[in-house]
């Protein structure tokens, strides 16, 4: 989650003043939401996501369904996936999931019913990057219409991402051997500040032609982690498609939690279709977002400054919440028990937990595990 | 071509299908009784004042957004279970249980049927009464469980088959799953008394079945929460050891903002613990952690004192105001003329009544007289106010006299 430059938790402002005007407005109750969700909150989150002038959009074959945070859209559009995709019901459709990724994608798969979870070559320790020969080669050899997780900005836990050319070359292989783009996107906007540039790459696969799924979270760059607002856009071929598969999503919602919950979706829709309170989101997520580029900037300098061992352009190279620092895990014992750091044995750190405070403080302990810890 | 050109229009929703079918009705004259949502006496939304309350409280103490822990709001799951269970209950004070928040009354059931198919292992069969909510089954499905059922309710009296159920309860093999509507049976609004409740415990434990409780109108019902959470005390005093979900949807006027409850009655306070841990491997993979608005509001009701007292009233006002609809819609009937006995409408308790009306006969109200019901004839006694229970009456009696 993001913390301010205090460490403490942030409501977004436009977030507060919309939750008045909500708590202001008498005509409002506690109604039943229709089982797909608010409709005004499913057409803009699509639209965020898609981008105001999508080909998609514009050709009505975009379809939403409302859900209970990221992770409910991935289970939804999972529990869909595994119902209706390549044939019926069929368990046995390998589902690639990045090494590493976030935990919870291999639990949502197999929960859903998938049989055959496995992994496409990702970070390169090595080299501290994008492991692209090592993922393109994954997905020439696997199988046809196998069904394979991106993470559409932000990369979670590693922070790197393709470029935009290393995408293109992604959605090439992608097209030619069928393989089927379920977009995980949990941080557009919050990763480089822009929601534009953000989408690119879910954007660039829409107008390749693709069909597929994006799950989106409104939990980082709205802040409103526990209302648990999502929202799985789905791009089909046509109409008619797109509403044959929302008209079986919804069977699915229905024996999962029937329909969801109001309040964090009112707060997105009254937002995004408010020119002067989307202006005013778009800053709160640029503030989120510039904090966090900061702290990249201001950590990589002291390194160079201290002349830690090793380089340190991954740390600024590297988007989002996240970043793979690259520590092994007896420096992070190190980082952990001597220094009272906290952060994975993987390696990574949330960046959200670096203030101009204890900067210099993380800059020396790394650059003492890293010189005094082989 | 499209990776989904096979995929088939999934069938419309029966009871949304109403919904629809009466908005696009120009009848003035027009009622909603497929609606499974309270309205007051002129036929709107009630937001409950404790409601409102909570909400101005919660507003001024500007919380945070950080995720719930995946069990929800312990401050709600608690007193959900007090809620359910009663104060001087063994097994509440006792800590041998476990809650977690769930998505409302489906999403609580879900969880609890993920649980049943993870670790139940003696038996895959769900016993449900017949009839059950519709919802019930697609749920157990999905979950992977299958269904079974037991008579319950005696379409030629429109109330409760006890010899029926109570001969098929009996036949059912042993460490079955068996479903019980806790109070206001839906759709039928037909309960069991206390001293058939007393049997059907007797008869479930010597067939040694899984009890699973549903229990979404807690006060809603009779208009006293203990008198409604009677059947499920009774059980667990009995040393049956529950699985319940609850539901804040309809007691407390929460509809959308998602507030249930899933608890499972355990052995001891060791047990409940490594249930709790298995369910927050359940839920994980399904939405993370719940939602905060309902169970805050439900949280701050039930845990200040003043709120409750009026929660307590505005419910027992929500269920007084059903009670009196439904002896309104007998003595109108009878003022039409009506030769039938309707007692039933007033002996069926709770949101819903199953009329005994045909399905040619619903065809017949919703076209001639555009009063909407589903097709067996349930009607939502919350849909009918003081200003159309004597247009409903006439309806009635119009297509079966």
């Amino acid at each position: 989650a993001y913390r301010t430059d205090e460490g403490q938790p942030w409501v977004l402002p436009v977030v507060k003043k919309v939750e008045q005007m909500i708590a202001n407005d008498n005509s409002l109750n506690h109604e039943y939401l229709p089982i797909l969700g608010l409709p005004e909150f499913r057409a803009n989150a699509s639209r965020i996501a898609l981008g105001d002038d999508s080909p998609a959009i514009k050709e009505n074959r975009v379809g939403s369904v409302q859900s209970l945070g990221g992770t409910g859209a991935l289970r939804i559009g999972a529990e869909f996936l595994r119902r209706w995709y390549n044939g019926n019901n069929n368990t046995a459709t390998p589902v690639y999931v990045s090494a590493p990724s976030w935990e919870n994608h291999n639990s949502v798969f197999m929960d859903a019913g998938f049989k055959d979870i496995r992994t496409y070559h990702y970070w390169d320790a090595a080299k501290r990057g994008l492991d692209l020969q090592g993922l393109l080669n994954d997905m020439e050899h696997a199988p046809e219409c196998s069904i394979f997780i991106l993470h559409a900005c932000a990369h979670n836990p590693t922070g790197t991402d393709p470029t935009p050319e290393q995408w293109k070359q992604i959605a090439a292989v992608m097209k030619r051997r069928s393989l089927f783009p379920f977009f995980d996107s949990a941080y557009q906007g919050f990763a480089s500040g822009s929601l534009d540039k953000d989408a690119w790459a879910v954007r660039y696969f829409v107008s390749e032609g693709f069909e597929l799924f994006c799950a989106q979270s409104f939990s980082k760059n709205f802040g409103l982690y526990n209302e648990r607002v999502g929202n799985l856009t789905v791009v089909g071929k046509d109409a008619d498609n797109v509403q044959r598969v929302l008209s079986q999503m919804e069977k699915i919602v229905r024996t999962t939690w029937s329909n969801p919950p109001s309040q964090g979706a009112r707060i997105v829709a009254t937002t995004l279709s408010s020119p002067q309170l989307f202006d005013e989101w778009k800053g709160n997520v640029k503030t989120m977002a510039d904090r966090v580029l900061l702290m990249r900037s201001e950590l990589r300098s002291r390194l160079e400054a201290l002349g830690t061992p090793g380089t340190w352009n991954h740390i600024t190279e590297q988007i989002g919440m996240f970043s793979f620092t690259g520590l092994n895990p007896k420096q992070v014992e190190y980082m952990v028990k001597e220094k009272h750091i906290y952060l994975m044995a993987s390696g990574r750190i949330n960046m959200c937990g670096l203030t101009t405070k204890n900067l210099d403080y993380v800059a020396k302990s790394i650059h003492e595990a890293v010189t005094k810890i082989q | 071509s499209s990776w989904w050109s096979h995929v088939e229009m999934g069938p419309p929703d029966p009871i949304l299908g109403v919904t629809e079918a009466y908005k696009r009705d120009t009848n003035s004259k027009k009622m909603n009784l497929g609606v499974g949502a309270y309205r007051d006496d002129n036929g709107k939304p009630y937001v409950l004042n404790c409601v409102r309350k909570a909400e101005a409280m919660i507003a001024s103490k500007k919380m945070d957004k950080e995720y719930l822990p995946i069990g929800g709001l312990a401050d709600f799951t608690r007193a959900s279970a007090e809620l359910a269970l009663g104060e001087n209950s063994e097994a509440f004070k006792s800590g041998r249980y476990v809650t977690v928040q769930g998505i409302s009354g489906t999403g609580s059931l879900r969880i609890g049927a993920n649980f049943l198919q993870r670790f139940f292992k003696a038996s895959r069969d769900v016993y449900l009464p017949k009839p059950s909510w519709g919802n019930h089954t697609p749920i157990f499905r999905d979950a992977g469980m299958q269904l079974q059922a037991y008579r319950y309710y005696d379409p030629k009296t429109c109330s409760l088959d006890f010899s029926g159920a109570m001969e098929d309860i009996s036949k059912i093999p042993e460490k079955s799953i068996i479903l019980l509507h806790a109070c206001a049976h839906n759709p039928t609004g037909v309960d069991p008394r206390q001293e058939q409740w007393k049997e059907l415990a007797a008869t479930v434990k010597k067939r040694n079945l899984l009890v699973y409780f549903d229990m979404a109108y807690q006060g809603f019902a009779s208009g006293d929460i203990n008198r409604d959470a009677w059947a499920v005390r009774y059980f667990i005093e009995q040393g049956i050891n529950i699985v319940l979900s609850q539901s804040f949807a309809k007691n407390m006027g929460l509809y959308g903002e998602r507030a249930g409850a899933f608890t499972v009655i355990c052995s001891d306070p060791d047990e409940a613990k490594r249930v709790e841990s298995q369910l927050k491997i359940l839920i994980r993979p399904m939405y993370s952690n719940p939602p905060v608005n309902g169970a805050r509001i439900a949280s701050m009701i039930l845990n200040t004192p003043d709120l409750r007292k009026e929660w307590l009233t505005e419910v027992k006002g929500m269920a007084d105001r059903i009670i009196s609809m439904r002896t309104q819609l007998v003595s109108n009937l009878k003022k039409e003329g009506s030769s039938h006995n309707w007692q039933h409408i007033t002996d069926q308790i709770g949101m819903f009544c199953f009329t005994g009306l045909k399905p040619e006969q619903v065809e017949r109200l919703i076209k001639e007289f555009s009063v909407y019901m589903t097709k067996d004839g349930r009607i939502s006694v919350a849909g009918v106010t003081s200003g159309n229970v004597g247009y409903l009456a006439h309806a009635i009696h119009q297509v079966t006299k």
